[in-house]
């Protein structure tokens, strides 16, 4: 069922394999910073000098491209100091902007959402200067060096950053960051030996973190909500030492203004081996939530903090369990009215876009790896690598389904759908399939089971730290 | 461009694999070794530290108060073993053979058992003890990650690390 006056309901799946334009020009001008962060900036050989030639003239009619264009000089010279590793970061991210900004005008299109026009601001502010000073140096040295210069050295350097990072709140981010992307290049090295190199991706952690070391790169402006809370799903993230759940959900305010898409997020650094149900435990109590959506329920919000971007600042005690709320009839009656909030202009990268979306009355095909669906003759790939193992839903699940909820994303060029939760018919029902299931407790078996190894983990860990750590 | 190095979110590593901690509460990759801590059989105030290096496979073993471990003269000591087959569990038997640079015969199996015996038949010298304090304060900053405070603030940056359900 759509509403007349939205469009929300319906994806145009053939928008989404039409090429988006302009898109090729700026990913081309990233390549070239990537490429010369490959071979790295202490020595610079003329094609690289070229290539940040290259990301000056792409940025030439933006408000950086005098420093840009400063830092190009500098970088291709093998004379930049830090300050310019900065402006490069950042136009490699103003590219990304742009690109953001092209996917998202493309999503609307095929999903008819409406555009949210009001902006979000970063206010600055203060961070404790020492610290990511520390981070901005040990990032100008790998800049320097180059993902083929990489050695145990150089990447250790990141461990006390990380280790006086972690404890401030307010730089969480920016540690969470530099501690994943230190472990990948530690089990790269030496660079030198490298196979094939994440360019893109390093690219990006790089500029990502360089950007985070700016005071008040992170704050901005914000409220409070009352009303319900309908969730749709919980995306996982997680690296060796770190964790979120995010829960995708409609609000609709108590004042019965426009229904918008909230999410509900919960984080932790982790030890290595707290996995799979361990980091649903880790994660539980800190936000109820999750725990409505593995009983299907709704929650009531009262004066609960958000973001202009729709992120709840969630507090258990701004929340109450609500009457029963299946997912689909959320995705299928109130998804489609709801409003999305604008992005934070550091935020303003494609990997940043998971927008929610409901699908049925396609035809799902799975071939080797890969499960697609047809929707109405246009193929849409589906990743359904990113549904976490410590769940009820499979990727043979998500191949046998009749209708979805995901995510709508955009990577390396093209869309996919990251499934939350599906419908399958099982014995003539139609049975639902959660990826979050878990995330609030369980009493499948399969579940119960990893509960449990999960909990005997992190009870050694936990008495191991007990008798050694305050030694 | 590949895919993978276009991708913001290519996969580098695969996620650790469920195991049983009690015995080896810890095991890393890290420093130009194999090195972890093995909890002792007898004392429960007392830990390993045991080490294996790569390409050399010197190894070392000691106590946390720096003690040596009696069994680690001249050869592989029980802890070295429990480490090497504990750490073929969290990353993969192939991803620990390839980070050691050891050549399993081609008619075995790669496996922690395969990969101890490679190492032996290279005669490889006992080292000092001088990383245990290195490996011990990894150890210690590992468990520290417990007493970090969980946020509810959303951490944008997380995105570019999706699961991924292949294994190692």
């Amino acid at each position: 069922m759509v509403p007349a006056d939205q469009g929300g309901g319906v994806m145009r799946a053939d928008m989404l394999a039409d090429p988006v334009d302009g898109l090729d020009e700026a990913l081309a001008a990233v390549a070239a910073v990537d490429q010369a962060l490959v071979t790295g900036l202490l020595r610079p050989q003329p094609a690289q000098a070229a290539g940040l030639a290259a990301l000056a003239d792409a940025m030439a009619a933006s408000p950086l491209a005098a420093r840009v264009a400063e830092a190009v000089d500098k970088a291709a010279a093998g004379a930049a100091g830090e300050e310019h590793f900065i402006s490069l970061a950042a136009a490699r991210i103003a590219l990304f902007g742009s690109v953001h900004d092209a996917v998202m005008a493309r999503i609307r299109q095929a999903t008819g959402r409406a555009a949210a026009d009001e902006a979000v601001t970063t206010l600055g502010g203060d961070q404790p200067e020492n610290l990511v000073l520390a981070a901005r140096t040990w990032l100008s040295d790998l800049a320097r060096a180059g993902w083929q210069g990489i050695d145990h050295d150089l990447v250790s350097g990141a461990a006390p950053v990380v280790s006086a990072l972690l404890p401030e709140p307010g730089l969480r981010r920016l540690a969470a960051l530099v501690d994943g992307f230190a472990a990948e290049l530690a089990a790269s090295c030496p660079g030198s030996a490298l196979a094939r190199i994440p360019a893109r991706r390093w690219g990006d952690l790089w500029s990502r973190a360089m950007l985070l070391t700016l005071p008040g790169a992170t704050r901005t402006s914000g409220g409070a909500v009352t009303g319900r809370l309908l969730p749709l799903g919980v995306d996982l993230h997680e690296h060796a030492t770190a964790a979120q759940a995010q829960v995708h959900a409609v609000f609709e305010p108590a004042d019965g203004s426009t229904p918008m898409l909230v999410r509900a997020s919960v984080s932790a650094p982790k030890p290595d081996t707290i996995i799979g149900a361990g980091i649903w435990q880790l994660l539980r109590p800190h936000l109820s939530l999750l725990a409505a959506v593995s009983e299907g329920r709704s929650m009531e919000l009262t004066d609960m903090p958000v973001t202009a971007e729709g992120d709840l600042l969630w507090r258990n005690e701004h929340a109450h369990l609500g009457e029963p709320a299946d997912a689909f009839a959320t995705a299928r009656v109130a998804l489609p009215t709801a409003s999305i909030a604008p992005t934070a202009p550091l935020d303003r990268h494609p990997v940043r876009i998971a927008v929610p979306v409901f699908l049925e009355g396609y035809e799902a095909e799975q071939s080797e790896d890969t499960v697609s669906f047809a929707v109405a003759g246009h193929q849409v790939t589906v990743d359904t690598d990113r549904v976490p193992v410590a769940g009820p839903l499979t990727p043979e699940a998500v191949a046998a389904s009749t209708a979805c909820i995901g995510l709508l994303r955009w990577d390396a060029g093209s869309f996919r759908v990251q499934p939350l939760a599906v419908e399958t018919t099982a014995r003539k029902k139609t049975v639902a399939l959660h990826a979050g299931a878990w995330a609030g407790g369980t009493t499948d078996k399969a579940g119960v089971k990893a509960e449990k190894a999960a909990t005997d983990a992190a009870a050694v860990l936990r008495e191991r730290a007990g008798r050694l750590l305050r030694k | 461009m590949p895919e993978w190095e276009s991708s913001s979110t290519a996969r580098v590593l695969a996620p650790a694999r469920p195991r049983k901690l009690s015995k080896v509460p810890f095991v890393e990759l890290a420093d130009g070794r194999l090195q972890g801590v093995v909890s002792s059989g007898s004392d429960v105030g007392r830990v390993y530290v045991s080490s294996v290096a790569v390409g050399s496979y010197e190894f070392a073993c000691s106590t946390n108060n720096n003690r040596p471990c009696g069994g680690a003269r001249g050869s592989f000591c029980n802890h070295i073993g429990a480490l090497v087959t504990e750490a073929a569990v969290q990353y993969g038997a192939e991803r620990v053979a390839r980070y050691l640079r050891v050549e399993v015969a081609t008619e075995d199996v790669v496996s922690g058992e395969s990969i101890l015996q490679a190492m032996w038949r290279a005669r490889p010298p006992q080292g000092d003890n001088s990383a245990a304090a290195v490996v011990f304060s990894q150890f210690l900053r590992h468990l520290a990650y417990l007493e970090l405070a969980p946020t509810t603030t959303a951490v944008p940056e997380m995105q570019w690390f999706p699961p991924t359900r292949v294994v190692a």
